[in-house]
This record gives structure tokens, sequence and C-alpha cells, in this order.
């Protein structure tokens, strides 16, 4: 499993591994936002946690076709699946590498991005914290989203509609979060919910993914 | 006698095609006197004026809504673990009259909210989750369309409605710890002393039962059909087999 | 017809659309079933004949 995610990761990091694309992603999309709103600094402070959950969210899901994909493509995926390793870790393991590749690059660029919103000074340790607790769940509901459609040409779009509203839970307390911490609120309760999402996805959604594998490699 | 006699789609087929118009009429009959009751012979209330007769379209398209994805986790669940067929496509039927309740409810809801709070859109948490409801359906939907093969996508579908069932209650408690909503209390409780009165809540009853039967009745109409489509392909595949043998 | 009064327009429109979505869910699953079944009878009458 550690050699599974040792070898994802050098793919992805490789040139044409996309690793990068992610990140620049996450920068348009921020730098879009004040064109289309305005530059009134008032209003981007306000909206900045929002915005900066959402494009991280976009972001990560731009990558999550690959998970499965390129494996299935080239044939190695029906090979890890007569491997000694159960689908579930290799489910488990797609889904950490892609964490490492994409949601923990968005955590640590995000406070640079929120300084170009004007996020209150207060908010950056729960911005850090949230994308940090966060983004593990976006990674594993996207490596779900990704074994269901993986048989399928133009299979990308159909993700997009599947995965989004599982989005909706972690969008919203990891969000939360930030908003209370820019206001100076306790944050105790968001967070918490927020873990208790991810810690859920992670435990168990690798079983659902194994599942949608095992019934498209049949 | 066993209930899953009736996975045999021969079975299935032949105990319900002749109750489906039964409960077809039954339903229209009772939606019949359910709107009309509600709609000529009940007062308008004090504070909703007249707007109280969409109640009997809003309230029980949002209980079929709600209980049609129900019935779908529940046959999703009865494939995956006993493989009969009917199961399968008795969800798939499912799925657009669900979406169409969704949406019956969404647009009444709006309606209703345009005069009572001002605003067709609130993100309300109830409105809310019907919304992400809505998304729910056109996504098991989509995914049904996209995949070719029916027993696939028979097991992927199956997968995402449980999985979507859970991310649907997580949604539910999301949005309600987000925002604070305008909409009213259940007005529909067993406690029966919380419930609108009586004038309101009889013909509301009626509506309710049209709309379950409706469901039903279409419901096994379209496995039906389903069952139907099936054994077409089934016997298409056995002709080309048969000719390219010959 | 019963005193709809200001909210005549809001009440009508959403029965309208309501009943008009109804029918259209009736309509097409009714289509449907219908020629699903002609097709089945036509492939299942030519396999024996």
């Amino acid at each position: 499993m550690i050699a599974l995610l040792i070898r994802d990761l050098r793919l992805a990091v490789r040139a044409g591994g996309g690793f990068g694309l992610g990140l620049a992603f996450f920068l348009i999309v921020v730098v879009l936002v004040p064109f289309g709103v305005g530059a009134e600094t008032a209003v981007l402070s306000r909206i900045a946690p929002g915005i900066l959950w959402v494009a991280a969210l976009l972001a990560a899901l731009l990558s999550l076709d690959r998970i499965f994909a390129l494996d299935f493509e080239d044939g190695s995926l029906p090979l890890l699946a007569t491997s000694p390793l159960p689908l579930e870790g290799v489910a488990l393991a797609k889904g950490v590498a892609h964490w490492v590749t994409t949601g923990l690059p968005l955590t640590l660029a995000a406070p640079v991005l929120g300084v170009l919103l004007n996020m209150e000074s207060g908010a950056y340790p729960w911005l850090l914290a949230s994308l940090a607790l966060g983004t593990p769940a976006l990674s594993m509901i996207g490596a779900f989203g990704a074994a269901l459609t993986v048989g399928l040409r133009r299979g990308g779009l159909l993700m997009s509609l599947l995965v989004l509203p599982l989005y909706v839970p972690t969008l919203i307390f990891g969000a939360e979060v930030v908003r209370k911490g820019a206001m100076g609120m306790a944050v105790g309760t968001p967070l918490l919910m927020l873990g208790g999402i991810t810690f859920g996805c992670v435990a168990l959604l690798p079983f659902a993914s194994a599942a949608a594998l095992r019934v498209n490699l049949r | 006698m066993s209930i899953w006699e009736y996975a045999n789609p021969k079975k299935f087929m032949d105990t319900t095609a002749p109750a489906v118009p039964w409960l077809f009429w039954g339903s229209v009959a009772l939606l019949v006197v359910g709107l009309v009751w509600g709609f000529f012979l009940t007062p308008n209330a004090e504070n909703f004026q007249s707007t109280v007769k969409i109640i009997y379209l809003h309230v029980p398209a949002a209980l079929m809504a709600i209980n049609a994805w129900f019935m779908m986790l529940v046959t999703s669940i009865i494939w995956l673990v006993r493989r009969h067929h009917v199961s399968a496509l008795a969800a798939k039927a499912a799925a657009p009259i669900g979406l169409v309740m969704t949406v019956i409810a969404l647009v009444t809801g709006a309606i209703w909210g345009q005069p009572m709070w001002g605003t067709w859109w609130a993100w309300d948490p109830r409105l809310t989750s019907f919304l992400i409801l809505f998304l729910f359906y056109l996504g098991y939907l989509a995914l049904w369309e996209a995949i070719s093969d029916p027993d696939t996508a028979a097991d992927l579908t199956s997968v995402l409605c449980i999985v979507g069932s859970v991310f649907a209650v997580l949604s539910r408690y999301a949005v309600n710890f987000w925002n604070q909503g305008l909409h009213q209390g259940a007005s529909l409780s067993l406690d029966k002393e919380e419930n609108v009165s009586d004038v309101y809540y009889i013909p509301l009853l009626v509506c309710m039962a049209a709309f379950v039967l409706l469901f039903v009745a279409l419901v096994l109409m379209r496995t039906g059909t389903e069952i139907r489509l099936r054994r077409i392909r089934a016997l298409e595949a056995r002709a080309e087999r048969g000719a390219a043998g010959a | 017809m019963p005193e709809l009064g200001k909210y005549a327009v809001a009440v009508l429109s959403a029965y309208a659309i309501s009943l008009a979505l109804l029918a259209v869910i009736i309509g097409m699953s009714v289509a449907r079933y219908r020629r699903v079944k002609a097709a089945l009878e036509r492939v299942e009458r030519g396999r024996n004949g």
C-alpha cells in the first residue's frame, strides 16, 4: 500500500502528471473573483472564506478523474485488483495520493491567496486548520466519484455532477469555521463536525469506492 | 408464500399489471376529491388568506419526494444483497417520479413564498435541502443514462444511492446548522395538538393518500416497462446469436 | 368559485404548474409503457412466426 502510494506520488509529480495545474487553477479562480464582484476591500474580506473554500473545492475536483482513469487505460488497475492488496486499500491509497498532490498544496497556498482577498488576520489559522482537516474528505469523496465513472467516456462531466452535491456538508462546515474564525467567534462545533465528516469519509468511503471499482472491472 | 416470489419478473407483471389501473384511477379520484374539497370548500386562513390552498399540492409532493428516494434506497439495498432484477428496475423507475415531485414541491414553495415571505427563494434549510435532493436525483438519473450495460448501471447507481443517502442526511443537518430558516415548523405530526386545524387537515390527508397511490401506480407501471425492455433486449441478443450460429 | 383575493394568480399558477407536471410524468410513463409493450409483442411474434 505504501509502495502504491509512493508510485502514485512519483507519477503525479513527474512532468505531465498534472501536479501544479490544480494550484494554478485555484490562483486563477481567486484572482477572477474581484473582477466579478468589484475591488471593494470590505466586500472581499467578507466573502473571502467562502471564495477560498469554493475555489479549493473546484481545484480539487479538477484532478479527480485522473485518480483511476490513467491506471484503467493502461491496464494496471485490473492488475492492482488481482494483487494481494485488497481493493479497499487501493482506493484508500489513491485517495491519500490525491490529497497529498492537491489537498495539501491547496491548503498551504490558501493563506497567500487570503492576502489577495484582504481576509481578516484572525481567520488565517482557521483557514489552514479547516482546509487541512476538510480536504482529505474532498479527496476521498472524489475517489468514490472517480471509481463510479472510471469506465465511461466523457466521465469527467458526469463525475462533477455526482461529486459536487456530496461536497455540500464539507463545504458548509469548512467555510463556517473560517467565517466564525474571522469574526472571532468560537469555532469548536463546525471544526468538530468537519473532522467527523473527514474521518467518516476516510474510514467508510474506500469500501464504497472498492465496490464500484469491482463492478467496473467485471 | 413469501414476498420474494414477486422478484420473479413474470409473477411481478402478472400481479401488478391488473392492479395498476385500479391504483391509478383510485388516485385520480382521491386527488379530485382532495383538491376540490381543499380548493372550493375550505375557508381562507387568517394569516395566509387564499395561499393556504397551495398546501394541498406542496406537502404531498414534498412527502413523496423524500419517500421516493427512501424507496430507491431500500430497493437498491435489496438489489445489492439479493440480486433481484425487479428491485433494481423499480429503483430506476422511481427516480424520475421523485424528481418531478421535488420540482413540484420547489415550484409551489416558491410561488407560495413570493407573497408570504416577499421572496421567491431564500436559503432556508428546508428549501436548500430540497434543492440538494434535486441535484441528487439529477446525478442518479445521469449515471443510469451514462452506462450502457444494465447490470453495471444497476450496481453503480445502487452504490451511489446508498452513499448519496448518507450525504443527503448529513447535508440536511449541515444546512440546518448553516442557516436558521423562515420555513414554518412541521405542520403535521402525530402529536395532534400542534396540527393545523381539521378543516385543512382532512382534505390534506386525502391529497397525500392520492399522491401515495399515484406514486405506487406509476412505479409499478414504469417497472413493468423496464422489465419488458429487458426482455426485448434479451430476445434480440438471442436472435443475433442464433443468426450468427446458423 | 371561491374568493381567492389578491393571491389568485399565485394559487392558480401553483395548481396549474403542479397539475401540468403531474400530467407530463403520467403521460410520459403511459406512452413509454404502450410503446415498449407493442415493441415486445412485435419481437415475440417475430420469434414464433
